[in-house]
């Protein structure tokens, strides 16, 4: 049963899945590593030294764009109430959405980082500092961002709150994950990595509840 | 006989307003119950209370045998060809595809197989929701307006199937302020139970 809610929710969620625009975030994460060294100039040092902030900022801005889809239309088509009589918890739907909203978006979002790490023209060290840090944080940006798609999902202009909200919640995993690249003894990446585990540990217990909240409302 | 679903004494609250007490509810297998009344009496929130999505304010609800509900929102996914969105709550339900083809013909969805679900009428719609609840196989059904957008033929057949599903020792709470044919079911106005 897990095996099918998965499927259902990749064939949904991936690029070019059924729900559409999964492949937004991408083009947007490159777009913001692509002007940034429009507007500080052709300084390649300054661009070496503070592109791998730049592709953490484009990272958690991307993130926010797929939040609307994750669980409202589900929560309107009444796909929640389904599972429910079905004996299948909210909890258990919800740690399945959040494992595909995870694939659907960080390995190609790693992939991605590559050419604007070219863009940027990082250090080989930089860059797999980065890719490391985006590696232990994108399990906690899926988990933020399924939780604040389930709180959201019943309000009414809930997209714009939504993305307001995934800011400041990100920014622990920000400050660890971009703060390894200050600091390469590897303190930050295990920081950012606990935090990861601990959003996606609560996550389904958060938005499971908040799914049967919205049904009260 | 001992009784397949059964409420005591609910109270249902929606914000500030009482909208019934005092409502108790029970049926054996073969029985069905027809809730009726005006729009926004509560219809829908007893179906919802009786599926146990909704917490009662007061009272308790026994269900002896698995669910299955139709209510408005008929949870196939817009997007994609009516035969996948029903394929996803048949391997879930475990209703063998045989079993399903037979619905779909009854209920005049086979030329339907390939259009995706948001171009389909309300009827339409409405004709599938009801495929994937045959599909479900639970003793149980609560069925809230499952008339609305059927036409005369339409209207027959869920009259049909729901014969049919007591016939089978099934149950079944219908909520519609529609005219429907059951035989010997019992019949609550909830207008009785107003607060």
């Amino acid at each position: 049963m897990i095996g099918r809610l998965l499927l259902r929710d990749l064939a949904l969620l991936m690029p070019g899945g059924r729900r559409g625009g999964a492949l937004l975030p991408l083009l947007f994460f490159l777009a913001v590593a692509m002007i940034y060294p429009f507007a500080v100039g052709p300084d390649a040092p300054l661009l070496a030294r503070t592109g791998g902030g730049v592709i953490w900022v484009a990272a958690l801005l991307a993130a926010i764009l797929p939040l609307d889809r994750l669980v409202a239309p589900d929560l309107e088509e009444g796909v929640f109430d389904q599972l429910a009589v079905r004996g299948v918890a909210e909890e258990l739907a919800v740690a399945v959405r959040m494992l595909a909203h995870w694939i659907s978006f960080a390995p190609l979002l790693l992939l991605a980082a590559l050419p604007a790490a070219a863009l940027l023209g990082l250090e080989q060290e930089t860059l797999r500092t980065v890719l490391l840090g985006l590696l232990a944080g994108t399990p906690g940006l899926a988990a933020i961002g399924v939780l604040i798609a389930a709180l959201t999902a019943s309000l009414r202009g809930g997209a714009a709150l939504a993305g307001l909200l995934l800011i400041p919640l990100s920014v622990p995993i920000l400050i660890f994950g971009a703060g390894a690249l200050a600091r390469p003894d590897g303190g930050g990446l295990a920081f950012a990595a606990a935090i990861s585990l601990l959003l996606v540990a609560v996550t389904p217990f958060a938005a499971g509840a908040a799914i049967r909240a919205a049904r009260e409302s | 006989m001992q009784a397949m679903l059964a409420a005591r004494d609910l109270a249902c609250r929606r914000g500030e307003r009482l909208l019934f007490r005092g409502l108790s509810l029970s049926l054996s297998p073969g029985e069905a119950c027809h809730l009726a009344g005006p729009n926004g009496i509560g219809k829908t929130s007893l179906i919802r209370i009786l599926a146990g999505l909704l917490r009662p304010f007061h009272g308790s609800v026994e269900c002896r045998a698995s669910i299955a509900l139709l209510d408005e929102r008929h949870a196939l996914d817009p997007q994609v060809p009516l035969e996948c969105a029903l394929a996803f709550w048949s391997e879930l339900d475990g209703s063998g595809t045989s079993l399903m083809d037979a619905h779909r013909e009854r209920l005049g969805l086979v030329a339907l197989a390939d259009v995706p679900v948001r171009y389909l009428s309300t009827g339409q719609r409405k004709r599938a929701a009801l495929a994937r609840l045959l599909g479900q196989r639970a003793p149980v059904w609560l069925l809230d307006e499952p008339l609305n957008g059927l036409d005369t033929a339409g209207t027959e057949l869920v009259e049909t199937l729901i014969a049919e599903h007591r016939a089978a020792g099934g149950t079944c709470v219908v909520a519609s302020h529609q005219p429907i044919r059951l035989a010997e079911a019992m019949r609550l106005e909830i207008a009785d139970f107003a607060a």
